[in-house]
Order: structure tokens, then C-alpha cells, then sequence
């Protein structure tokens, strides 16, 4: 993976930088040591590593609007960061820049139960917005692995997604405003606790954008009363092919679950051997949970099993306690944990029409061979989002090329079968290059010059998103 | 009037256009007849019921898609709004007209507005160059989302050519509740609860002086929830006739009548605020739980545009003029004036999407 060279210009006038920050945000506010920036040389795609220029972590959209004025009066590139949860590389430094932290700004400013929404500070975790609204019985739906430490401010610039999107959508569908401050430290708002804009839809534009717009300090988020009870049902096939098909007939009947897991033989058998989670040996498991009262659960259960027997399971084990539901999420919540155990992997993020399930599993496990790396897949089968975990040995030379290779043919393959690179993950440094495979460089033209419009001078996370080679002319122009 | 009957056409139509281009698909929404039509552009591309999704070209009538999902009892859930009896209009309603015009029903406060259920785009720009944005799943975060920027650009972005939507199935069942002679704040408090309950209201209106909240789902669940729903509710709450969402979600009792309409969108709270102060003779429809204000005012001077906006940016949200005579419209915006930094970067994206300012020039600002 290849990362620009830094610029000579912004290296040479670090100590001017990192003076003229302090005078702006408080002492503490101002990381620049060889040791202490390491802390963020990289998020949670731990492969690539760069300690920044800078790390500054302010407490205010005022303090983020000045940081920003002064990078931008300076050509100083910024990478923004939440809590460093992204497994995409999207808050990757490179040497000549400074981290705009925004952990710090972890307040909730507003909660209004009667019209449904939180207003947070976006460092904010994603798990803690639930938790300043679960006493009165709300929650904030969008729910990624990494909830518990993930910030609001990184869900919004990846448009996360997580198990129950299925029901509840991802990350922009549940997003009501935001206050942005663009590169240059003008202070917007952007919508609001009402639904919908008034003019273009930039709401639904800034989510997803990765941080390349603008830096989301505050979000107003639509909030839900919690449902009255929620409960799985795992079962479990011979093949992954009839697996599939019984995913398809749940949705096509008209049920629609909370969230459809989908398990191979391969993830089954190390998360059994590490969190005994007493699921079945067979090829392919699901969890499909469903909610709403006691009576409810058992309706939909009822239509959901009957529809699992026409494709005669090897297990069908239906929760019917709080024990047994936990249980069978059990395995599901510790399956990275279980690969990590094993070995190092890439999670990879693709996204597949349902109706190709079969097929795509089928060239995963000939790649498999092929390359000769395990590969172990878990991923949310309701809404075609796989998550295929490429085993590897980083202490292996040449091991990480090869998985790194594989997974570009995994997600190639995605996007021939009318699927993207990533759901839910974002494209980050990791799957940069692997732009071209899914849009024209039209396509891509027309998203560069959204971010001209935002970031002329293409100092906020430059080199993200998109191949470096379609972003030279307009970076090095920065650079300079 | 121009009508290509393929992408290419539109694009090449596009690429030789020498002045404004006004777009329209079946002309249904108020913006009158114009002269480029992608009517021509029609037909479902693919729809598959178990991966819930459904591609069509943009000049699909929308009762073709709504008559193909039906068939699989799948539905567009955003249930989107036919303009032709409050606008007085004729034609067939398009699956490009209701995107660009993010057009959304009472639904919308559950499931979402169109641009939620939208996945994937195809359009041409304003130099007739053919773009792609989002796809045909259900997730995905590849790259920036135009797709989200399309709808509701009202054309002047690019012209679509393809939509694609996540469709849900249809329930098995509905029920509404009524209540009447509710006042607006007593009214408001009311759907504020149902919708901040866990028995997943579908929607909450209030019309003719009649507070409704409706149930779908499975049989026997719609009425459980009723039942729990009238306890939460309280007294003069009771299960309504069928058929009682159309008018809502159409406008009806504004429709074939004299006056302006107002589209206003507020927090729910904010509802009985902004109408209680308005100072000039209006009459209401309140839904999405209040945070919907549909507003019949006289058609006259500036149908109290400098009121109603003043007051819409005081509070939070945006005040769109959906229905006017040509002198109101001659002195008013259709929609709300935006904050100076917003109104910049909107202007930006148009000239980069429209360098030659050809897409509905002046429409939205």
C-alpha cells in the first residue's frame, strides 16, 4: 500500500505549526513528540502505521473552527479521527499532517423524548448515546461491532452500519444534522431535529464522505423506544447454497427480522473452540432474531422456522430465554475475537445482492485454494453485507501481499455480481485503489469535484477514498 | 419538447443543449410541462422480491412499479405522494419524478423518506456526461453518496436516467386509530407518545380536526398493538374505518380549492408554535406527528411567505410553497432561503455538476 510523499514544505515548518496550535488550544490540547504521536500512528487496520506531524485534540467547535483556519491559512493537511476504530485506515496519518482528534467533545447537549431525537458532541461513543437514553426505554439504533468504543463523529464519516440495520438502517438513515466545520473553519449547521432538508440533501452527502468535507463536531440523532422483547432462532444447514435460499424465503415472506446472521463451517468451528457457544458442526448457521411482544416474537418465529423446515435443517433451536438468546449470540458477538485467537486477518466489507449468496461463497472458498489462506466468513446475510476474514501470518514474509491480494479478487468479485467494495467499513487507504474496479473514472471525476467544492485546497484526508493517482494533479497542488 | 427513449439519447439531447433545459417526467408535480420529458425512458430493469430490490428507468410510471411490486406483495414503504389532485395537474406520475422530488407520504416517520429507500442512481450531468452512483444493494459506503444528493435536487443536478430501491414487504394487516377534537397541541402530545412507544406506528396525522395513528404489520400483532395503543391513549381514542391514509398522504382536503399551500417541515413540537402565531387565516393538516404542516393560506400578496419563513428559520426547518398563483410566484421562492455557508456550497455543486447552469436554472436557488 502506497502513501503520497510527504510534503517537504509542511515537514520544515513543524515547529512554526505546532507553536502557532498552542496558541490556540491549550498545552495538553497539543501532542508533537517522536513517542507520544505514535499513539496514533494508526486505527484498528493495524498493517499500516505513520506517527502524524501533530495530534491536536480540541474541546469545542470553536477550538476545532480555529485549528482548522490556522491548517488551512498554513497548507497543513488534516486527518480527522474519532475513536480510531476504523478497519478501513480512514484516520491513517501521513507524516505531514495533524490529527484532529475529537474525543474530547463527548458531551450530550440535548435529549427530547416527545420528539425523539439526542443531540451529542460527536466524540461521543456510539454505545453511549444509548446509554443517555436507555433509562427512559430509547435507543440509537445503528449498532457496529465496535459500538463500545467507536465515536458518532467516525459513524458518520464511514456511514456504519452494524447487525439490526436490516430493520433500522445504517448511520444516514438515522442522522437528523450536524454542525460541520469545513477546512477553511467556517461553522454550518446542517439540518436539524426536523426530518429532511430544505434545499440539496448535503446531510445525506457529508454522511459517508469520510471526513473529506468537513469535520462533524455536534449530530442531531432520531432516537426509538426500545422494543418490548427481542429473541433469535439459530439454524443451521448442510450447505451454504440452502442456507441462502432460506435467507431469500424469509424476506420474500414477508417477515422482516431484526437481523439475519450468517455463519460458515469455518467461523463456526473456531468460535466454538473459543467461546463454546454450543453451536452445531455444520456447513452454515443462522441467527435470525426477530421483535416485539411475547406473542409477536412467537408469530414470527412460527412463520420463520416453519420456513427453515422446507429446507431441512440440521439444527433449528429456537431461544426461549434470556439465557438461551444470549447463548446463541454468543458465538456471533466473539467470532473476531475467535479468528484473532487463530491468526491475523483482514476483514474485508463487500457487498453482494442476496440472490448471489451461493455463488459468491463458492469462488470465496475456490480463492481459498487458490491462495492457499483459510478464509472464514460472518457477515449480516439479510441485507447482503459479508464480512469474509482472509487468515495470515504478519510475522510471515509475503503473507500480508498475498491477503491483501486475495481480498482485492474477493471484492472484485463482489462488484462483478452487482455488489460494492464496502457496506459499511468505508474505503479508508484499503480499498483506495480498488476504486476504478467499481466506477468510471467519470463517476470518480464527479466525486472529486464535490470535494473541490468543500475542501479546495484538498487538505482534509487527502488521501483517502480514491486512487492517489486520480488525486495527484489536485494534492500536489496543495502540497506546494 | 425533446423525448429521448434511451440514456444515450438523453445524454447526447444534454451534451447539445444551447439553453435552459427544463426537465420533466410525467409532468404531475407543478413545474409544468418542459422541455426535455424522460417519459421515453421506461421500463423495470430488475427486480428481485428476496433481495428486496427493484431497478427501473426513470420514466417508469410509478403505478407500473407499484402495480409490479404489488404483484409480490412488496411495496415502495416511503409511499409516495400523488400531486395531481392538489395541484390540479394531469399526466402519470414517474419513479424519476418522485426521486428528484424526494416525494414522501406519512410513512415517511418510520421507514424514511424516498432518499432512505433509494440505493443507486444513473444520470446525466449537465455537460451530458452519464454517471453512476450507489447500486443495486442495500449497503454501501463506496465512496461519497450522490445518491442521497440526487434525491430531492429537483433536476438541476443532472437528469435522472435509472433509480434503484430497497422495497419492503406488505403487511398483512392495518388498523388506525382515531380520535376527534383534539386541539394541535393536544393532538401532537398524543402522536408524540404512540410514536415514541414501542408498538411501531406506521403513521400519525391529524386532518379535518380528526387525530389518526396507524398499525401494520402481522394479524393478530396490529391488534395487540391497537389494544395497547387505546390504553396508552386514553379516553375518546377508538379503531377507525379503512382507507383513511390517502387523504393524507394526497392532501386531499386542500385539493380543488382556492388558496396557497405551504409544505412546512418543523420538529413536532414546534407545530402548534408555528400555526398559533401565524397571524394570518390559514387552515392545517399536521402529519408525520406534527412535524408535517401542510398550510392553505390566501393566495394573495405573498401568501404570507414573509411570516411563515421568518418563523421556520426561527424555530428550525424549512417552509417549501408547493401550490401558488402566478403573482404569489412571481414574489416567492419555491423553496426556503438557505444560510449563506449552505446556499454557497449548494451553488458550488451546481456549477460542478452543471457548469453551463442549463438543469432547471433558478429552481432551487
Amino acid at each position: 500500500m502506497q502513501m503520497p510523499e510527504p510534503s517537504a514544505r509542511v515537514l520544515s515548518q513543524k515547529t512554526q505549526i505546532v507553536t502557532r496550535l498552542r496558541e490556540i488550544l491549550p498545552e495538553e490540547a497539543v501532542i508533537h513528540g517522536e513517542f507520544e504521536t505514535r499513539a496514533y500512528e494508526c486505527d484498528a487496520l493495524t498493517a499500516y502505521k505513520c506517527p502524524p506531524l501533530a495530534v491536536v485534540l480540541p474541546s469545542s467547535t470553536a477550538e476545532v473552527s480555529a485549528v482548522l483556519k490556522l491548517c488551512h491559512e498554513m497548507g497543513v493537511p488534516v486527518v480527522p479521527r474519532g475513536s480510531g476504530t476504523s478497519l478501513a485506515g480512514g484516520a491513517l496519518p501521513t507524516a505531514d499532517c495533524v490529527v484532529l482528534g475529537v474525543a474530547r467533545l463527548n458531551d450530550v447537549l440535548e435529549t427530547d423524548y416527545d420528539n425523539r431525537f439526542i443531540r451529542v458532541q460527536s466524540g461521543r461513543t456510539n454505545l453511549s448515546v444509548t446509554g443517555a437514553v436507555e433509562e427512559e426505554g430509547f435507543f440509537y439504533a445503528p449498532d457496529p461491532s465496535s459500538q463500545l468504543a467507536c465515536a458518532i463523529a467516525g459513524n458518520i464519516a464511514m456511514n456504519s452500519g452494524g447487525a439490526h440495520c436490516l430493520k433500522y438502517g445504517v448511520t444516514t438513515n438515522n442522522l437528523l444534522g450536524v454542525t460541520l466545520v469545513l477546512m477553511d473553519g467556517t461553522v454550518t449547521q446542517i439540518g436539524g431535529a426536523y426530518l429532511d432538508s430544505g434545499g440539496l440533501d448535503l446531510l445525506g452527502l457529508i454522511c459517508g464522505s469520510e471526513g473529506q468535507l468537513g469535520v462533524v463536531t455536534e449530530a442531531t440523532l432520531r432516537i426509538l423506544r426500545k422494543p418490548e422483547g427481542a429473541r433469535p432462532v439459530l439454524i443451521g444447514f448442510d450447505s451454504n447454497e440452502v442456507a441462502g435460499a432460506c435467507v431469500s424465503d424469509i424476506i420474500k415472506a414477508g417477515v422482516l427480522p431484526v437481523a439475519i446472521e450468517f455463519m460458515d463451517r469455518p467461523c463456526i468451528r473456531a468460535t466454538e473452540a473459543f467461546a463454546k457457544a454450543g453451536y452445531p458442526d455444520c456447513e452454515a448457521l443462522l441467527i435470525v432474531e426477530v421483535e416485539g411482544s411475547e406473542a409477536e416474537i412467537a408469530d414470527q418465529l412460527a412463520v420463520i422456522t416453519k420456513i427453515a423446515r422446507r429446507h431441512n435443517p440440521v439444527e433449528l433451536r429456537e431461544s426461549g430465554s434470556e439465557e438461551e438468546s444470549a447463548k446463541i449470540w454468543l458465538g456471533r458477538k466473539s467470532a473476531f475475537g475467535a479468528m484473532g485467537q487463530i491468526n491475523d486477518y483482514m476483514c474485508l466489507d463487500g457487498t453482494i445482492p442476496v440472490t448471489a449468496l451461493p455463488l459468491v461463497l463458492r469462488r470465496i472458498s475456490e480463492l481459498s485454494t487458490q491462495y492457499g489462506l483459510d478464509v472464514a466468513n460472518v457477515f449480516h446475510a439479510g441485507d447482503g453485507n459479508m464480512h469474509p476474514l482472509i487468515l495470515f501470518d504478519a510475522n510471515k514474509a509475503g503473507d500480508l501481499e498475498l491477503c491483501e491480494a486475495m481480498g482485492a479478487d474477493i471484492l472484485k468479485l463482489c462488484v462483478q455480481v452487482g455488489g460494492c467494495l464496502t457496506g459499511e467499513h468505508g474505503v479508508g487507504v484499503e480499498k483506495r485503489d480498488l476504486m476504478f474496479d467499481q466506477f468510471s473514472a467519470q463517476d470518480l471525476e464527479v466525486q472529486l469535484k464535490v470535494k473541490d467544492v468543500f475542501d479546495p485546497a484538498w487538505l482534509l484526508n487527502p488521501a483517502k477514498v480514491f486512487p492517489l493517482v486520480a488525486t495527484a494533479a489536485r494534492r500536489l497542488e496543495a502540497a506546494e | 419538447m425533446k423525448r429521448p427513449v434511451s440514456e444515450l439519447e438523453l445524454a447526447e439531447t444534454v451534451a447539445a443543449a444551447k439553453g435552459p433545459l427544463w426537465v420533466s417526467g410525467g409532468g404531475t408535480r407543478g413545474f409544468g410541462a418542459g422541455n426535455l420529458s424522460v417519459a421515453g425512458l421506461s421500463g423495470i430493469e430488475l427486480y428481485e422480491p428476496g433481495a428486496l430490490t427493484l431497478v427501473a428507468k426513470a420514466g417508469t410510471p410509478l403505478a407500473e412499479v407499484e402495480a409490479v411490486l404489488a404483484a409480490q406483495r412488496q411495496r415502495l414503504a416511503f409511499e409516495p405522494m400523488d400531486h395531481r389532485a392538489l395541484l390540479g395537474t394531469v399526466g402519470e406520475p414517474t419513479i424519476g419524478g418522485v426521486v428528484a422530488g424526494n416525494v414522501s407520504g406519512p410513512r415517511r416517520v418510520q421507514v424514511g423518506a424516498c432518499r432512505d429507500a433509494l440505493i443507486g442512481v444513473r444520470f446525466v450531468d449537465g455537460m451530458g456526461r452519464v454517471i453512476k452512483n450507489g447500486g443495486r444493494v442495500m449497503k454501501n459506503v463506496t465512496g461519497y453518496d450522490l445518491v442521497k444528493l440526487m434525491a430531492g435536487a429537483f433536476g438541476t443536478l443532472g437528469v435522472l436516467s435509472e433509480v434503484s430501491f430497497k422495497v419492503l414487504p406488505m403487511p398483512e394487516a392495518e388498523a388506525t386509530l382515531v380520535c376527534d377534537g383534539l386541539d394541535a397541541a393536544a393532538a401532537i402530545a398524543a402522536m408524540s407518545s404512540a410514536l415514541g412507544s414501542p408498538f411501531e406506528v406506521t403513521a400519525a396525522a391529524q386532518i379535518g380536526g380528526q387525530t389518526r395513528i396507524r398499525i401494520e404489520g402481522m394479524a393478530a400483532s396490529v391488534a395487540y398493538r391497537c389494544e395497547r395503543l387505546l390504553g396508552l391513549l386514553g379516553a375518546g381514542w377508538q379503531v377507525g374505518s379503512g382507507g383513511l391514509w390517502t387523504e393524507v398522504r394526497d392532501v386531499l382536503p386542500f385539493a380543488g380549492r382556492d388558496g396557497a399551500v405551504w409544505r412546512v417541515s418543523v420538529k413536532p413540537s414546534d407545530g402548534p408554535v408555528l400555526t398559533a402565531g401565524l397571524g394570518i387565516a390559514h387552515e392545517v393538516i399536521y402529519d408525520w406527528g406534527g412535524g408535517l404542516i401542510w398550510l392553505l393560506v390566501e393566495d394573495f400578496k405573498d401568501a404570507g411567505a414573509a411570516v411563515i419563513r421568518k418563523r421556520v428559520a426561527g424555530l428550525g426547518g424549512h417552509a417549501t410553497l408547493v401550490r401558488a398563483g402566478d403573482e404569489v410566484r412571481a414574489q416567492v421562492s419555491r423553496f426556503q432561503p438557505e444560510p449563506a455557508p449552505l446556499a454557497a456550497i449548494s451553488a458550488g455543486l451546481r456549477v460542478q455538476f452543471d457548469p453551463r447552469g442549463i438543469l432547471n436554472p433558478g429552481l432551487m436557488g
